[in-house]
């Protein structure tokens, strides 16, 4: 027994101690039937071979830990993000609570959103009913000032007309006949999660803007994409927008409603997009997307109302912050002011300062599409080499973007884009081609243990490192926090390597 | 009918002004007070859930790839359908294991047959046949495979048993179990519970013969224990102290050989009785294995559990028994000694799934604390008569909880703990109240067991007397 409520074993330590790895053993041996331990090794060492690799990478219908969620996620973040508004997910309730817990694990915040909660008699006869007692209560309980519906794959089996059923649900008084309920289609069988994120703002931009006449102003509308840095993003860039002189709509900001006080008062609204800003965005003479593939269809639908559009892929460093500033400058006539002149300076200062601890390094890395359009970017303008770059949620298009973008920069070359694979893929890939440092998110610490590659920590969602979100990552600033964070993980893995006593004395520096 | 009942049925009348009238009605029978005597708590359960109202309850599929199934650490369980469901349920249940990761164990990984729409159209059981042959080639020491469906399957009308069938014959007959846990199916976590026990009882127990084990008088199993944090392991060490022989648990750090060699155990010890209920009365029936609940959260209901499990075997094993209440006596008093002081008739509300809701009350009260209201995600009528044995008169009873009615509850019952889940957590933290998670166990524990108690006891004291709880009203 050691245990003691004066020195409290955790789980951490507890099970190391001798009577449970006794019973452990006991456990294994007697009960579990187990293979034999040189069978295990032969197999662990045989997935680390090339001819593994080729058998993994030639299978066309299993998925192994996937970097990518379903489309209502998207659509949930993306309602959040208007002010009082309470995201609606027409179809079964387990989903609800997954997205719920999802947003929670990542921000440590409280996540509001509620379900139609279908049932079996819905897949049979339609959820009609459950949209019209749904939509009354979540209106009764919770008042928001809008209710943003979106769809489980549930309900888009059996085509449930959301359309139609909210109508039918105004007419049966659920809500007042002019409450604003948008709504989109996310089937999570169609895309990812930027995908939902997609349809569903441009549910939002239709259901205000759809018949109505526009009057151009020189206001400029502006979408993250889904982003697990928002919070530090989207403050980020309304400080850029300030100094710029710039007035602008950010549609969808969920920078307050995942950064609410502690001070005695639960908030399940906060700040976001004003419902009026939404209706005004019309009028606005452009729509800016940070992230292009999280908005192809709602970026087309702005064009067709005549606005401009322009696309970039998560701006991170110095050229991609450059152009983007570039593009807002021109298209505002507003100077890109002295200060954010500075800024980038700054920016440079420092990488120039510690480029050569980066140069000539490996990384893996793996994410959303325009994440990592956007840290490729940087990694190679810091003289790093990203070998392998996957997104699952990547397709054609994409990987044509990565191959172009690799051409612009020695530090491209043998670089490879790897579209539509997955973690298990990447385990093959950091086997029989090694990098020195990979980048992803929480899941990827099981690369980490299994393959050796320090993790670098930067995407969504990251359950096991807290208050990332909070600093940003795009923009000077942004780029400013990652090569923080990039150098920070190469120093302490130098210095792990050279901390052993009378053997690697001389490497273990004080001065980097 | 005290004044404590009679203004706990106020609150409750207030909470439900809000609904409209065909809402209330239905809520109404899910909120009440327990009154001392009474065979029930008055409340009615398992049924659907009102739609719109931010439920916390989860579906079908999380009862059984999450709970059941997903712990059994040697099989592969493949998420079938479209890849979000896998993926938000992914290592988020904390089911620890001992085993080589993606190699012989497949616990914390995410197999899905991630549907497109051609799958809908055309049905996935094609890509599913693909699937488990490319997980045959890939991962050779997986022992065997379930089939986790999600909505669409049911819908587009699958016939995952006849792959299965097909399958497990092509691949020498391996273990392949197809489980209808379709996440409309029911309404809650529940039915995916049962339909989980059932696919053990017709696709393990009916099918399958282990490598022959020699049998004991005191071989026992664990059931229904998820080993979350490790509790089934500092259950499992007190099991084993007392003399008995623990052939299985279920499933948390459970194989399939565990599975198949239960039926030949003398005793089934049943802890969490929602969950797995089902597969130990068919034991009793088919196998004629008796089955007792227990409870090892807290040093009291501990100490009754042993006795109890004791009480099925000879005088060594109650002697035994009694050996091992003492052997943790001086843990206990020393645990209780130093956070009693810091505890003492503070108060908890609880919201939680399975046994928890009845079964951590014992512990809290071993520190001196008092729970003032709890209610069950996806309990029975049979676990809110299991509760009376647990709450006082006046404990304000609430199933299915909204957000809305638990933020007004905590509000007007004002306690010093609230006691749920993740998305409860930041909710009532903001408010200001000390919370745990007591389905992760905030990423603690074990809680179960001597070695829990100890863990519990810190947990509650470092949420309740942290310091920061003293800084959320700013001083201007």
């Amino acid at each position: 027994m050691s245990q003691n409520p004066k020195h409290v074993l955790d789980h951490f330590n507890l099970f190391r101690e001798p009577e449970y790895v006794e019973m452990f053993e006991n456990k294994k041996k007697n009960f579990e039937n187990p293979h034999p331990e040189d069978e295990v090794s032969r197999i662990i060492e045989w997935t680390k071979t090339e001819e593994y690799k080729e058998l993994n990478f030639s299978r066309d219908s299993l998925t192994v830990n996937p970097a990518k969620a379903c489309q209502p996620l998207g659509a949930v973040f993306l309602a959040l993000g208007f002010e009082n508004t309470l995201p609606f997910v027409h179809g079964s309730q387990g989903c609800v609570a997954y997205y719920r817990s999802h947003l929670s694990r990542h921000f440590k915040e409280p996540t509001s959103c509620v379900s139609s909660s279908m049932t079996e008699d819905a897949a049979v006869f339609g959820g009609l009913n459950n949209m019209i007692d749904g939509l009354a209560n979540a209106y009764a309980m919770y008042k928001p000032k809008m209710i943003a519906v979106s769809t489980t794959c549930m309900a888009e089996v059996i085509g449930d007309d959301l359309n139609a059923f909210i109508k039918t649900s105004k007419e049966k008084g659920s809500v007042p006949e002019e409450y604003d309920v948008p709504f989109a289609h996310t089937p999570a069988f169609v895309g990812s999660h930027i995908t939902g994120y997609d349809n569903a703002l441009k549910g939002i931009m239709e259901h205000f803007w759809a018949k109505k006449e526009r009057t151009e102003n020189e206001t400029i509308n502006i979408v993250m994409g889904f982003d697990g840095y928002a919070v530090g993003n989207i403050r980020e860039l309304k400080r850029v927008l300030k100094e710029m002189g710039i007035k602008a709509i950010i549609l969808s900001d969920t920078s307050d409603v995942f950064d609410t006080p502690t001070d005695g008062t639960f908030r399940m609204y906060m700040g976001g997009t004003t419902l009026e800003e939404a209706r005004e965005a019309l009028n606005s003479k452009a729509t800016l997307s940070f992230q292009e593939f999280n908005t192809p269809k709602s970026l087309e639908y702005a064009k067709t109302l005549g606005q401009k559009t322009m696309a970039f892929q998560y701006p991170i460093g110095v050229r991609a912050t450059d152009r983007w500033l570039m593009a807002l400058s021109e298209l505002t006539g507003k100077e890109i002011p002295e200060s954010i002149k500075l800024e980038r300076g700054r920016l440079v200062d420092a990488v120039a300062d510690s480029t050569s601890h980066i140069h000539g390094k490996k990384f893996a890395l793996y994410g959303d599409p325009d994440q990592m359009l956007g840290l490729t970017e940087f990694l190679m303008e810091l003289g790093a080499e990203p070998v392998h770059v996957l997104a699952t949620n990547g397709g054609k298009d994409w990987e044509e973007k990565m191959n172009a973008l690799f051409a612009t920069s020695p530090f491209g070359t043998g670089c490879h884009a790897y579209p539509g694979r997955d973690l298990w893929h990447l385990r093959s890939l950091l086997f029989t081609e090694p990098v020195d440092f990979l980048i992803g998110n929480t899941y990827g610490k099981y690369l980490e243990r299994d393959t050796g590659t320090p993790l670098l920590r930067i995407g969504f969602p990251i359950f096991d490192r807290h208050h990332h979100h909070r600093y940003p990552t795009v923009g000077y600033q942004g780029a400013m926090n990652v090569l923080v964070k990039i150098l920070d993980k190469i120093f302490d893995e130098i210095d792990k390597n050279t901390n052993v006593p009378s053997k690697t004395d001389y490497s273990y520096d004080i001065i980097r | 009918m005290s004044n404590n009942i009679e203004e706990a049925k106020k609150i409750i009348e207030e909470v439900l002004s809000v609904y409209p009238e065909k809402t209330r009605k239905k809520r109404e029978k899910h909120l009440n007070v327990f009154e001392e005597g009474k065979p029930d708590c008055g409340v009615k359960s398992n049924i659907k859930t009102v739609p719109g109202v931010m439920t916390i309850r989860g579906c079908a599929y999380a009862g059984s790839k999450g709970v059941v199934w997903g712990p059994i650490k040697d099989m592969i369980h493949i998420s079938h359908g479209p890849v979000g469901c896998g993926q938000y349920s992914w290592a988020a249940r904390r089911n620890y294991y001992i085993g080589t990761t993606g190699v012989d164990s497949f616990v914390t990984m995410q197999f899905t047959s991630d549907f497109q729409e051609k799958d809908i159209v055309f049905g996935g059981d094609k890509k599913l046949e693909k699937i488990i042959d490319e997980i045959e080639v890939l991962f050779p020491l997986n022992k065997g495979i379930t089939i986790q469906s999600e909505c669409p399957i049911g819908l587009i009308g699958d016939d995952i048993e006849a792959v299965s069938k097909k399958k497990s014959k092509e691949h020498n007959g391996k273990t392949i179990v197809p489980v209808r846990c379709e996440g409309f199916r029911g309404v809650s976590q529940s039915l995916g519970h049962h339909i989980a026990n059932d696919t053990i009882r017709d696709w393990v127990f009916d099918k399958k013969t282990g490598k022959p084990i020699e049998t004991t008088p005191y071989d026992v199993a664990i059931i229904g224990d998820y080993n979350i944090g490790g509790d089934a392991w500092s259950s499992r060490i007190l099991l084993e102290e007392m003399g008995l022989r623990v052939v299985a648990q279920w499933s948390g750090d459970g194989s399939i050989e565990e599975l198949i060699n239960t039926p030949k155990v003398k005793l089934n010890v049943l802890h969490c009785y929602r969950s797995m209920n089902y597969i130990s009365r068919h034991m009793e029936e088919k196998y004629g294995i008796p089955w007792v609940e227990y409870n090892f959260f807290g040093p009291s209901k501990i100490a009754e559990s042993l006795r109890k499990i004791a009480a099925f075997f000879d005088d060594t094993i109650k002697e035994n028994a009694e050996k091992v209440i003492a052997k943790y006596e001086a843990l206990t008093k020393a645990t209780i000694e130093k956070y009693k002081p810091r505890l003492a008739d503070k108060t908890v509300m609880l919201f939680v799934g399975g046994l928890r809701p009845r079964h951590v009350i014992g512990a809290y009260e071993d520190l001196g604390m008092n729970v003032i209201g709890t209610g069950y995600e996806f309990g029975h009528n049979d676990d809110y008569q299991r509760t009376t044995h647990y709450v006082k008169d006046g404990t304000i009873i609430y199933d299915d909880v909204t957000g809305y009615e638990f933020e007004k509850f905590v509000e007007a019952l004002k306690p010093d703990l609230v006691a749920s889940g993740i998305k409860e957590k930041y909710v009532f933290q903001k408010m200001g109240y000390p919370f745990r998670q007591m389905h992760s166990w905030d990423y603690s524990g074990p809680y179960h067991g001597y070695d829990g108690f100890t863990i519990f006891a810190r947990d509650m004291d470092m949420a309740i007397n942290n310091p920061v709880w003293q800084m959320a009203k700013a001083p201007f």
